[in-house]
């Protein structure tokens, strides 16, 4: 009692509750218009109503097969999104802080960077020797570019002032890398995860749809979707978009904890 | 540990802040930006002499190429012609000899007050630890930042941010302060107690002071020596011997003497002014 009292004390969390109640109220009132009074409401007349979907979230809850399709999107984009923060924040510093460096991979980069990661599809699932190599090099790219371009823009944005004067107090060209450019570039790595993050999401859905990822391994949230509509469900589609909406959702605000922690000097705005 | 080392540090605690200062000389600098055909002069043959132990204040009409001027004395822009030397000795890049005061706060943001005091002795490695820590936490009571020792530079306010950079130039025991406009951008209230905080703590430690401005009222009251810039391209119009008693006060300022420098310096920089605005006409 004391907990759920706490809750509602909070003034963002009860705004919150609020507003998803209100979302909840529009929702079932848009969806049961046409039973009350006849009359389509343009658009959504064939959503059905929260309560349905509530039920047919209740029925998928007990199935292993709805776990495992959270389990292997998790996985993808987790794997993806971590080999691009990898390879793409050293590769978006270097970018900045290397002249010849930037003369030489930028033009590529900015060549390959247009091509939306879906039209990769096709030639990395020739190219890639399973489905699940091609699904996740594709997650990957989603995030790379993003990360890469906002490293890049970040670490060259940081103020010269704060260069010089740590120049001038001694510091050498490691500790400005370590101590300047690293540091100020956080914020913008920070961003560069949480859109690229976005990105991998929107990627892997569309990607197990299209590979149809049922064939090897688990098919993912995208394949669940996929399948609910082939089988004629919509209220397991929206239960699949739901879940997809909650996982983006912790994995946006694992990022935002995780930078919490590391820019203590963003807490104060 | 070399025991020389630890004598002369603490012969340098003994006799407090009195630090040595250096005399700083521009001999015929020049510089210019651009390519060659395309080039605009920003400082022409500039020779002047920043003397020891004395507070030089540069005065010039806005735009004029105060903060190259700075950038050629630190040591971040070389000269195309002529030299820049302390004591004789050639600047050849950026040290810990010559600190400098940025227009707009350079205090690193992701470090706590005490972090950026600490930075410079950190990264020489020349004082550590608990006594490095010490003397930095004197140094932030000394600018009255006791109490914000370890916030960030984003919740101190601007007069405080300025008196923090003030202790990180200073820890790092520079013979030669470079101010660039360090109080620009304050309110008129913490501009004045900035200007008389800063003057006690120059007339304390007599160290080589270089302080650009754009304020006529604030170059009187803390110079030695008052250098008259001109318009682009700049060159020195005259220097004037600012000779009203230390400590000072503001009361000086309503000197005969006082008025009789600013009308000067007013007529040379007014004169200076209006050729800029008749050229941007």
């Amino acid at each position: 009692m004391s907990t759920i009292s706490n809750l509602f004390g909070n003034t963002t969390a009860r705004r919150g509750i609020g507003s998803l109640i209100g979302f909840v109220i529009i929702w079932h009132i848009g969806a049961m218009i046409d039973d009350w009074t006849g009359y389509d409401l343009l658009g959504i007349g064939l959503v059905p109503p929260p309560g349905d979907v509530f039920a047919a979230f209740l029925g998928v809850i007990p199935k292993a097969g709805y776990w495992m399709s959270w389990v292997s999107s998790f996985s993808r984009v987790v794997t993806g999104f971590l080999v691009a923060m990898i390879i793409g924040i050293p590769f978006g510093l270097m970018l900045a802080v290397n002249r010849y460096f930037r003369g030489i991979f930028f033009p590529p980069f900015e060549i390959l960077r247009p091509i939306p990661p879906l039209a990769w599809v096709p030639a990395s699932l020739i190219f890639w020797p399973t489905n699940e190599m091609s699904i996740a090099f594709v997650t990957f790219l989603g995030a790379f570019f993003t990360i890469v371009i906002n490293v890049l823009g970040g670490a060259r944005s940081i103020d010269i002032s704060y260069l010089r004067a740590a120049q001038s107090m001694g510091a050498t060209q490691f500790d400005l890398f370590w101590k300047i450019v690293l540091p100020g570039t956080l914020p913008s790595i920070f961003t560069g995860a949480a859109v690229g993050m976005g990105i991998t999401w929107e990627v892997v859905l569309a990607a197990e749809m299209i590979s149809g990822g049922g064939t090897q391994g688990g098919g993912g949230l995208g394949f669940f979707i996929w399948n609910s509509y082939m089988g004629g469900s919509l209220e397991q589609i929206v239960v699949g978009m739901i879940s997809i909406g909650i996982a983006g959702y912790l994995c946006s605000s694992a990022i935002r904890k995780i930078g919490y922690y590391f820019m203590p000097w963003r807490r104060l705005f | 540990m070399n025991p020389n080392k630890t004598a002369t540090k603490t012969s340098e605690s003994k006799n407090a802040k009195k630090l040595e200062s250096a005399r700083v000389e521009m001999k015929g600098v020049s510089k210019s930006y651009g390519e060659d055909w395309d080039a605009e002069e920003v400082i022409k043959n500039i020779s002047v002499d920043f003397p020891a132990g004395e507070l030089t204040v540069i005065v010039g009409p806005s735009g004029c190429g105060k903060s190259t001027l700075v950038n050629l004395l630190a040591g971040f822009e070389k000269p195309d012609t002529g030299q820049v030397t302390i004591d004789g000795e050639i600047v050849t890049g950026p040290a810990k000899d010559r600190m400098v005061v940025f227009q707009e706060t350079a205090l690193i943001p992701w470090q706590t007050t005490l972090e950026n005091v600490t930075f410079g002795p950190k990264m020489r490695g020349d004082k550590q630890g608990a006594s490095l820590n010490k003397e930095a936490e004197e140094l932030l009571i000394k600018v009255g930042l006791g109490e914000f020792m370890h916030k960030y530079p984003i919740q101190l306010s601007g007069g405080m941010q300025r008196r923090a950079e003030l202790a990180r130039a200073l820890i790092n025991e520079p013979t030669v302060m470079i101010m660039d406009e360090p109080f620009r951008g304050l309110d008129a209230m913490s501009r004045s107690l900035m200007q008389e905080f800063f003057l006690q703590l120059f007339e304390e430690n007599q160290k080589t002071n270089i302080f650009v401005t754009s304020e006529i009222d604030e170059a009187i009251f803390l110079a030695d020596n008052l250098v008259i810039l001109s318009n682009k391209p700049t060159t020195v119009q005259t220097v004037i011997k600012i000779d009203l008693p230390r400590p000072r006060n503001y009361k000086m300022l309503t000197s005969a003497k006082a008025f009789k420098y600013r009308k000067q310096a007013m007529e040379l920089l007014h004169g200076e002014a209006m050729k800029s605005f008749a050229v941007s006409k």
